[in-house]
């Protein structure tokens, strides 16, 4: 199989506007994934599919990550002339990056015999804007993976033949993966608690008499 | 009636009984079970109902497929919060007197799954269980042992008196609430007749 630099210039080719960028993985696996804008999803998704060279005929697996504000901190270290006499200083810069939901898309080919290419979607912040292409119409596999999404993660598939939850029911207001979750408190005995657990617990002791 | 004369008496082929003992042993031995399972406890719930286990022996081999016919619910396996509410309305529907064994880790406290979202911690929140079994899951002859633990409490039910069993009151509930969906939980997060958090005394 190609690798993935030459399947976002080609695919940057046949897609006019489409923006892909190749998200690289530092682990052994070494398993890097393409993250495509959401405008040019379906478009993107619909040429790997039906590329002669690559027919990614097969979707194998629908999954949901769920990334928090983070705040980086980057260090740099310059050489300044202070009071006449020449200082190294050390610097700290804090980037805050914004808080998202992504839906990850395990892409095979069963006629070439070859994968996994992983797409990557991203929603624009984690409170309104979680919506995202359906990429349901192509592989009919992604329908209950992508409600396991919309239900777990809260992320709303556009075009997606029918968006319910799958696994709550359909009162349930939360969505129970994201990770601001907060759990109702239904505390019963716990023989040993501990860390967020035990603070939980500590809340209902009743004091020594 | 003294255990002595009635051994002399059987011994003389005279057969004495009380209609409670009567009443009773007719009751421990036709248990039968509400044919339903809910996880992997299940699977040796049936295999304790094949061959090899042979829950005939204690005369509860006839799995009912409606709780109209039941006598015994057996709750293997885990109870989510999304079936709790039916678990407790196939209670309900079964007519008394009925029991409840609640059969391994999840559904006597929610097991591994106890820490999570979407499972209810026990089964005795909303249902009143006369026999717990640990284990994940039991095998065949814990249940079997179960089996035997509520026959031996079915033998000692009182008719008469306050200790009599709940069928034989005319002012205890034969039904319990269904819990509904919530926002966030069932609701209610459990039933307070049946169950209460427990509070232990410890310097918080």
């Amino acid at each position: 199989m190609e690798t993935l630099e030459q399947i976002k210039t080609r695919v940057e080719l046949a897609v006019p506007g489409a923006s892909l960028t190749v998200i690289q993985n530092g682990s052994p696996c070494a398993q890097h994934s393409i993250l495509v804008d959401n405008e040019h999803a379906l478009e993107v998704a619909r040429f790997l599919q039906q590329d002669p060279q690559l027919r990614l005929d097969y979707l194998s697996n629908v999954t949901g990550v769920d990334w928090l504000e983070q705040v980086l901190q980057e260090k740099s270290r310059s050489r300044r002339v202070i009071d006449g006499v020449e200082r190294e200083i050390e610097e700290t810069t804090e980037k805050r990056v914004p808080g998202y939901l992504e839906a990850i898309y395990h892409l095979y080919s069963m006629e070439l015999k070859h994968g996994p290419v992983i797409l990557r979607l991203r929603t624009s912040d984690r409170a309104k804007g979680t919506v995202l292409p359906s990429l349901t119409p192509l592989w009919r596999g992604a329908e209950f993976q992508e409600r396991e999404i919309f239900d777990l993660y809260g992320i709303r598939f556009e075009g997606h033949p029918d968006l319910r939850r799958i696994l709550m029911w359909d009162s349930f207001a939360d969505h129970p993966m994201r990770k601001d979750y907060v759990e109702p408190d239904d505390y019963e005995y716990e023989p040993t608690p501990h860390d967020e657990v035990l603070e939980r617990a500590r809340q209902h002791y009743l004091p020594r008499t | 009636m003294d255990e002595h004369l009635r051994n002399e008496l059987s011994r003389q082929g005279i057969f004495v009984t009380t209609l409670e003992e009567l009443y009773n042993w007719g009751r421990k031995n036709s248990l039968w079970p509400l044919g339903f399972g809910l996880a992997c406890c299940a699977i040796e719930m049936i295999a304790t109902s094949m061959a090899r286990h042979d829950l005939a022996r204690f005369g509860a081999e006839v799995f009912r497929p409606s709780p109209r016919q039941a006598d015994l619910m057996i709750v293997a396996g885990t109870v989510t919060k999304k079936m709790a509410p039916q678990v407790v309305r196939l209670y309900n529907q079964m007519a008394e007197p009925k029991y409840v064994i609640a059969m391994g880790a999840c559904a006597i406290s929610g097991g591994p799954f106890k820490q999570g979202y979407n499972v209810l911690k026990g089964i005795d929140r909303y249902l009143p269980v006369d026999v717990h079994i640990p284990g994940c899951p039991p095998r065949p002859e814990a249940l079997l042992h179960a089996f035997m633990t509520l026959q031996e409490k079915i033998a000692a039910q009182a008719l008469t008196g306050e200790q009599r069993p709940r069928h034989l009151r005319a002012d205890a509930p034969g039904a319990f609430p269904v819990p509904e969906f919530g926002a966030h939980d069932l609701q209610p997060p459990h039933n307070p007749e049946v169950w209460t958090p427990p509070r232990l005394a410890r310097e918080s």
